[in-house]
């Protein structure tokens, strides 16, 4: 008989280099779902989703099909989409409102919106002398071990054990502040649209390309000259070009050997921040204005400081970007081994002027759309890498670059002046990965 | 006597039963398709007026792409970028073969305003091939058309795929 083992992640992840079978190997895919995916933070969705008591959003974990959804005290539950009858899901629908309860298609067992049983049809003459009774918890849809919202981004652990959802994110978490304090009033609300696109790759493939910082000009080279010759036309035309071009021109204008001045910031348990490359505060009279609202909210002093807040995007593992600075977020969900589908949102700052949506509204439109200019090579290269990988062309992924150059301050791991491209990001990732992967092994 | 003349002179040579407006605007319409298909990307541009604007709303509920989320949003500065970017020899997703076909049917004139101007619905079926992989989108079109001498020239172009909000396995990169 064929025998089949799992290989061990531990070999698999050397100092400066990983093992291909980490993007692979079906038996490892299986094996991160339940050490990583669901067992570590995952990000459901913004509280303001779901607004009003009974809204739901249906939401993937892992491989587990889960709800989130507000009940009626305001509190937001994420709950497992399955009755506990015969397993049936409950919410069918990508999102809606299920009134005061769930209802189950198939046999009318009706659950409160944190997932304790409210009816069976005719229980009492059907479940007598059974031990389904009110009280066995065993009739309720199951909860999630762990949800915790952090300034309105909500997070599920599928593990009752592990740290809290701030120690977590450690430093990371000023993904969130960043993006919520940009908001006069100090909150986000999301734009009610989610965008699906499907990465026929490894669901790590995305995530090291998030701060990969070596690949934007030559990836992205054909958009950003398309971009910068038709700037430079407006320009010559009118004087001056709207803002969404330059976050395309960049790509041609920030050449390669540019890239080594930015720098990726690497934390404990996968997550890394790339470094702001977009002038993205013009001395327009759009920027001015905004200025002046976030002086009258947070004082002078404090203004600057959230406005100098320097992030391109802030990664955290294993399954969330969040770009603060323009108001987008990516949810990563694996469907399998080589197939991984994001889910791509913007949110309005509270209180902040419109021009300052329009703005990341661009950004979404641009960059982030199903008719991106720039994923499009991206995905184009995790395919690439993907099939490239399935082959025996050779066993191993190298992160060398810049390896052993890195600054390393009480578990931070930042890249030193000058080498930005540094494969730090992803050596941090694989390590976080090694650490997850033979946990309780 | 001369009102009577005029009144004769404007008579079209053959009765002006619409026929004649549904055969230009069907015709304007395979054109746009047979542009589109032949990869005729200056061509598409040049269909569409100055202040012409190529929209795909994210939802069937839109309505209007100022401000709002779109699939597509593009006046021509947007659309010469993305022609550029597509001809581009190191815009690597687009080096793979791929063509598409378009039919375009149910055309329905919805509006003639007295300048000739034009409200046009119709539904189209695109068919893609990326390499190994075929995919479908389909939906409506809505055009408003202007007349000009030149033909008729695109002032707004609102694109409704049937599956605008499915999941999409890689994506769209270029014009519908």
């Amino acid at each position: 008989m064929l025998q089949q083992h799992t290989p061990n992640p531990a070999e698999l992840v050397e100092p400066d280099r990983v093992h291909k079978a980490v993007y692979t190997d079906p038996q490892l895919f299986d094996l991160e779902m339940e050490r990583i995916h669901e067992r570590v933070w995952i990000y459901c969705g913004h509280e303001t989703q779901v607004k009003k008591p009974g809204d739901y959003y249906t939401v993937q974990v892992g491989r587990q099909p889960m709800i989130m959804v507000r009940d009626a005290g305001g509190r937001v539950n994420v709950l497992y989409n399955r009755c506990p009858h015969r397993g049936s899901m409950i919410c069918g629908d990508v999102h809606g409102n299920t009134g005061e309860a769930f209802r189950c298609s198939y046999h009318a067992w009706t659950f409160h919106h944190d997932g304790k049983l409210k009816t069976i049809p005719m229980m009492e003459a059907g479940y007598a002398g059974t031990n389904w009774t009110r009280d066995n918890p065993d009739c309720n849809m199951k909860q999630a071990a762990r949800v915790e919202n952090y300034r309105g981004f909500v997070f599920a652990s599928l593990a009752a054990d592990g740290p809290g959802l701030l120690e977590f994110l450690g430093p990371s978490k000023i993904a969130f502040d960043d993006i919520c304090d940009r908001a006069p009033e100090g909150e986000v609300e999301v734009v009610p649209n989610c965008f699906r696109v499907i990465q026929n790759s490894n669901w790590k493939i995305f995530l090291e390309n998030q701060l990969d910082a070596l690949h934007p000009s030559v990836t992205h080279q054909s958009t950003g000259r398309a971009a910068h010759e038709v700037e430079k036309m407006i320009e010559k035309r009118t004087g001056k070009a709207p803002l969404a071009y330059h976050m395309l021109s960049a790509f041609a204008t920030v050449t390669i050997d540019k890239w080594d001045n930015f720098q990726t910031l690497n934390y404990p348990h996968g997550h890394c921040i790339l470094t702001g490359y977009m002038g993205l505060r013009p001395q327009d009279p759009d920027t001015l204005a905004y200025e002046k609202t976030l002086t009258k909210a947070y004082g002078a002093k404090r203004m600057e400081e959230i406005l100098s807040t320097n992030i391109h995007h802030v990664l955290i593992y294993p399954g969330l970007s969040l770009q603060s600075p323009l108001q987008q977020l990516r949810a990563v969900r694996p469907l399998g081994l080589n197939r991984t589908l994001t889910e791509i949102w913007h949110f309005r700052l509270k209180g902040a002027p419109e021009p300052i949506y329009r703005r990341s509204l661009a950004y979404y439109n641009l960059v982030n759309s199903p008719s991106t200019m720039v994923n499009a090579d991206d995905l184009e290269n995790f395919w690439k890498i993907q099939v490239g990988l399935s082959g025996d062309g050779g066993d191993w992924v190298s992160f060398a670059r810049h390896y052993g150059r890195d600054i390393e301050n009480n578990g931070v791991v930042e890249t030193a002046a000058g080498m930005g491209t540094s494969e730090a990001p992803m050596r941090n990732q694989m390590k976080a990965w090694a650490q997850y992967m033979t946990a309780g092994n | 006597m001369a009102k009577k003349a005029l009144k004769k002179k404007a008579l079209p040579a053959k009765a002006a039963n619409g026929h004649d407006t549904q055969h230009a605007v069907e015709q304007f319409l395979f054109r746009q398709a047979e542009v589109l298909d032949g990869k005729r990307w200056q061509d598409y541009i040049d269909l569409f007026s100055d202040d012409g604007v190529y929209w795909m709303p994210a939802s069937p509920e839109q309505t209007t792409w100022d401000g709002t989320p779109a699939i597509f949003a593009e006046d021509k500065n947007l659309m010469t970028v993305r022609m550029k970017r597509v001809q581009h020899p190191d815009a690597w997703s687009q080096r793979p073969l791929w063509g598409t076909n378009h039919i375009v049917g149910n055309v329905m004139i919805e509006k003639t305003a007295p300048n000739g101007d034009l409200v046009v619905r119709s539904r189209f079926h695109m068919m893609e091939l990326r390499r190994d992989a075929t995919r479908h989108f389909a939906g409506s079109y809505l055009h408003h058309l202007k007349k000009t001498p030149g033909g008729y020239r695109i002032r707004l172009q609102r694109v409704d795929m049937v599956n605008a909000q499915a999941p999409y396995d890689y994506v769209l990169q270029v014009w519908v």
